[in-house]
């Protein structure tokens, strides 16, 4: 991994925990502790069909993506390592 | 804070609207523009905060209702971005404001030549792409998937029910034109970075930012005073 690419990978990591919090209103030492397992649509109570809606549409304002409606599932919002993991690879 | 009801020439629906009140009754308020939907909601006890710390410094605001939303009499299935420009105008020359602060989506909304100050701006075709991914996510969550595509097909044709929210063709048709016009003059753009705190709009669960309220109306101060 390139300098470049691993200063963006962490930038990516940032900005989608700052979201999150933002988001769903959650403690930040919450979303700090998150993990590639942490889950998340279905775990976390704050995240309902409005709130997803909310979330993607943080991500490509602050990201600089564009999420199409056929990339969003059930797999992509299970887990904060499977979310990253998308921002990351929309952003390369 | 008082409620308020005024005479409101509202296309289709009741000619009486509600509103918000604080502070001095013998001064020109601040007109404040709620954000559109379910950030309306989200938004409401910052802005009553907000408008509360402006009356602790003897400066009046009026938060009037859009028409077919809150308390409003009329029905939303009648409204559209024009009607709800025409009641955020008739507000400020019923009320006399002197600036207006507009929420979101509201900036849409501002009536044109009122100075003041655009919180967080959202357009008209972000608010409603916000609404119809809510739907799509919800739908296939159900095992019902549905396509943005056709809502809005449908939306521009007959109307479309989203986040429990009746619009009509005409609204949706008026969203999705609605992009974020340029501030006019005298109109400052304010990012949630200068006032601190987080974005209550976007939260699931509504919350509440006391020290956001204060340095919102610490900037509406320093504009008016």
């Amino acid at each position: 991994m390139s300098e470049d690419k691993a200063i963006s990978a962490i930038d990516t990591d940032a900005l989608l925990r700052a979201i999150l919090h933002d988001v769903l209103g959650l403690d930040p030492a919450q979303v700090a502790r998150f993990g590639p397992d942490t889950g998340l649509f279905g775990s976390l109570p704050e995240l309902d069909s409005m709130a997803v809606a909310g979330l993607l549409t943080e991500m490509e304002d602050r990201l600089g993506i564009v999420i199409d409606d056929d990339e969003v599932d059930g797999e992509l919002l299970e887990t904060y390592g499977n979310l990253l993991a998308f921002a990351q690879a929309k952003r390369t | 804070m008082r409620t308020l009801i005024w005479p409101c020439p509202a296309a289709d629906g009741s000619d009486r609207e509600f509103a918000l009140t604080a502070g001095p009754q013998d001064a020109q308020p601040v007109l404040i523009v709620p954000a559109l939907f379910e950030e309306a909601n989200r938004t409401r006890r910052l802005m009553a905060q907000t408008m509360r710390a402006l009356a602790a410094q003897g400066i009046a605001s009026v938060m009037p209702d859009l028409p077919g939303c809150n308390e409003s009499l009329a029905p939303l299935e009648c409204q559209d971005v024009a009607s709800w420009r025409a009641a955020m105008a008739a507000a400020a020359l019923h009320f006399g404001a002197s600036r207006g602060l507009s929420l979101r989506g509201g900036a849409i909304l501002a009536p044109p030549g009122l100075p003041g100050w655009w919180l967080e701006p959202l357009g008209g075709a972000a608010a409603l792409r916000h609404l119809v991914r809510a739907r799509i996510v919800a739908a296939k969550e159900a095992g019902q998937p549905e396509k943005s595509d056709d809502l809005l097909a449908q939306g521009r044709r007959s109307g479309l029910e989203l986040a429990g929210y009746r619009l009509s063709a005409a609204m949706v048709r008026d969203l999705e034109g609605s992009h974020l016009p340029g501030p006019g003059p005298g109109v400052a753009i304010l990012a949630l970075a200068d006032l601190g705190g987080s974005a209550l709009w976007l939260r699931s669960e509504p919350g509440e930012d006391a020290d956001m309220a204060e340095a919102l109306a610490a900037t509406i101060a320093r504009g008016i005073i």
